[in-house]
């Protein structure tokens, strides 16, 4: 690419803000009811994490099943998002969608890792549970907030932002330390969760789109949080 | 291949056909023009293609972001009315390139739906560094829009040229394309271009060109003007920017007089009254817009004096 230094981000825009918004209706009315399940499976997560903690017990079975959700989560926008809808108007969509799949892999090799278990309650896995929330219920309504329809909306599961929201969120609230394994399994998925925050802010910016302020700041929140330790 | 061809004198070696269609070309040409002290005849402005001397209308129609809509069935029935739109008020350049996405296709899907008219002047590109997957590209091209040969075939921001160019001429000559071309935007690679337009009988070049963005005026419309090259204008509107950006500015008085309705008509009509310019492509999602923008190649056009001010005026905001 010559003169590469004259090419802003809007060069490299090919698509208007309507269908790029456009997309995600057509990936809802096609897979709705995944959504809703991983909100379900989410939940059942998270009551388990909340009896483990309650009893003071460790308890690894849920932060498994978490690691594995997320996985298919990260699969099923790689296929679903990516590979189906976005790449016949982006011609980087392929390369995200082989981002995901391999985030997919992360959490897959997470999930086998011996070395991870929920922490205990602290300000950084408390601002865990709360950027949880935010991925399954606040940011599908961002739709709302910036004039879309719901049909339009991003959900955990199914666009990249929100499942990638999840992730952070998990990330904060589990412990990888334990081993050298799960501790570069983890800090590769933040790498990655970060560096898609990123992207993506800065799509949404250079398509107009002020909602990539909110991706932005979650993930420098997240970020900020990851520096604290656990208690 | 880098010889030097000499410049082509206009019209030269025209068929029977070409020089009839020149004629008539520059006869409806004129019949756009107003008489001193008459009002103009709302009549789209022509310009010939100096290399045959096809006349075609000064303004087309460009693919880039606005036809890229995937299978979004809104997107693309919106994108059908355009070129309905375009096809009836007279429009005939359609641009686009694998570059664009989905573009060609929504441009082949608009095209069966309206019976594959016979109107259409359809220009791609070749966007590939290596000559054998350019080649297929092309064919692929040629399969999404759905025709059976384009009317020009360009080298996409000069991806390749050295292997394509001598491609592309082979392929004019054995009747598999009509024109062949290079493109750039933005004005990057503008001393290349001059290169190549000396050292290869193109029939067209595409540059970006603007009220704002007037580098091409310094040397590369005259070096297309003295090589009889045909001028294919993108970005007229810098992508919708320049008329955004003048908008909190009221209309001059000479914009009313020249017939516009707005910035954008202005600014059109800035861009299809240089003489150099063969045709402009600005994009839209809209039928109101390319209407307009159509209605920007009739009546009143600016002259050299007037151009100049226009430019200042802009520049001055």
């Amino acid at each position: 690419m010559d003169e590469w230094w004259t090419y802003r981000p809007s060069d490299f825009l090919m698509f208007s803000p309507s269908i790029y918004w456009r997309l995600f209706e057509a990936l809802n009315r096609f897979g709705w009811p995944l959504a809703l399940l991983a909100v379900t499976v989410v939940s059942v997560i998270w009551a388990a994490r909340r009896r483990a903690q309650t009893k003071g017990a460790e308890e690894t079975g849920s932060v498994r099943l978490a690691a594995l959700l997320l996985a298919g989560c990260c699969l099923l926008v790689a296929w679903a998002y990516f590979w189906q809808r976005f790449t016949p108007i982006y011609s980087a969509a392929p390369v995200f969608a082989a981002l995901f799949a391999l985030k997919a892999a992360g959490w897959v090799l997470l999930a086998a890792s011996p070395g991870v278990r929920w922490a205990p309650r602290s300000l950084r896995s408390e601002i865990g549970v709360w950027l949880a929330g935010w991925a399954l219920i606040g940011h599908p309504l961002l739709a709302l907030v910036f004039g879309r329809p719901l049909w339009q909306a991003e959900w955990f599961g199914l666009a990249p932002d929100p499942t990638v929201l999840g992730g952070l969120a998990l990330l904060l609230m589990v412990d990888t330390t334990q081993l050298r394994t799960s501790r570069l399994i983890g800090r590769a998925l933040w790498v990655v969760s970060l560096s898609w925050c990123a992207i993506s802010s800065l799509s949404l910016w250079t398509l107009g789109e002020r909602q990539g302020l909110v991706l932005l700041t979650l993930g420098l929140l997240a970020l900020g949080a990851g520096t604290l330790r656990h208690r | 291949m880098n010889t030097q061809h000499p410049p082509r004198p206009p019209l030269s070696g025209l068929t029977r056909r070409a020089s009839l269609a020149s004629l008539a070309g520059l006869a409806v040409w004129g019949l756009g023009r107003p008489l001193p002290g008459q009002a103009a005849a709302a009549t789209p402005l022509l310009r010939t293609i100096p290399s045959s001397g096809e006349a075609i209308p000064v303004v087309g129609l460009g693919s880039w972001i606005t036809f890229n809509v995937g299978q979004d069935a809104a997107g693309l029935a919106a994108s059908t009315d355009v070129i309905r739109a375009f096809l009836a008020g007279g429009g005939r350049m359609i641009d686009s390139s694998p570059m664009y996405g989905s573009a060609q296709a929504t441009i082949g899907h608009a095209l069966g739906m309206l019976g594959r008219p016979k109107t259409v002047w359809s220009a791609d590109k070749v966007w590939d560094g290596d000559l054998a997957r350019g080649t297929a590209q092309m064919d692929t091209s040629r399969q999404r829009w759905g025709v059976e040969r384009f009317d020009l075939m360009q080298v996409h921001n000069l991806v390749g040229w050295q292997a394509h160019l001598p491609r592309l001429f082979e392929m004019k000559a054995a009747g598999r394309l009509r024109y062949v071309g290079i493109s750039t935007s933005e004005g990057r690679r503008h001393a290349e271009f001059e290169q190549i337009m000396r050292s290869h009988p193109l029939d067209f070049i595409q540059i970006s060109y603007n009220l704002l963005d007037r580098e091409v005026e310094q040397r590369i419309l005259p070096l297309a003007r003295d090589r009889g090259i045909g001028v294919i204008v993108n970005r007229p509107f810098r992508q919708g920017a320049l008329p955004r950006q003048l908008a909190r500015h009221p209309l001059p008085g000479w914009a009313r007089e020249l017939g516009c309705e707005d910035w954008a008509q202005a600014a059109l009509k800035f861009v299809v009254s240089h003489p150099d310019v063969t045709c402009a492509i600005p994009a839209t999602t809209q039928v109101r817009h390319v209407q307009q923008n159509l209605a920007a190649g009739q009546g009143p056009m600016p002259d050299a004096a007037l151009r100049a001010r226009m430019a200042r005026d802009v520049a001055a905001l």
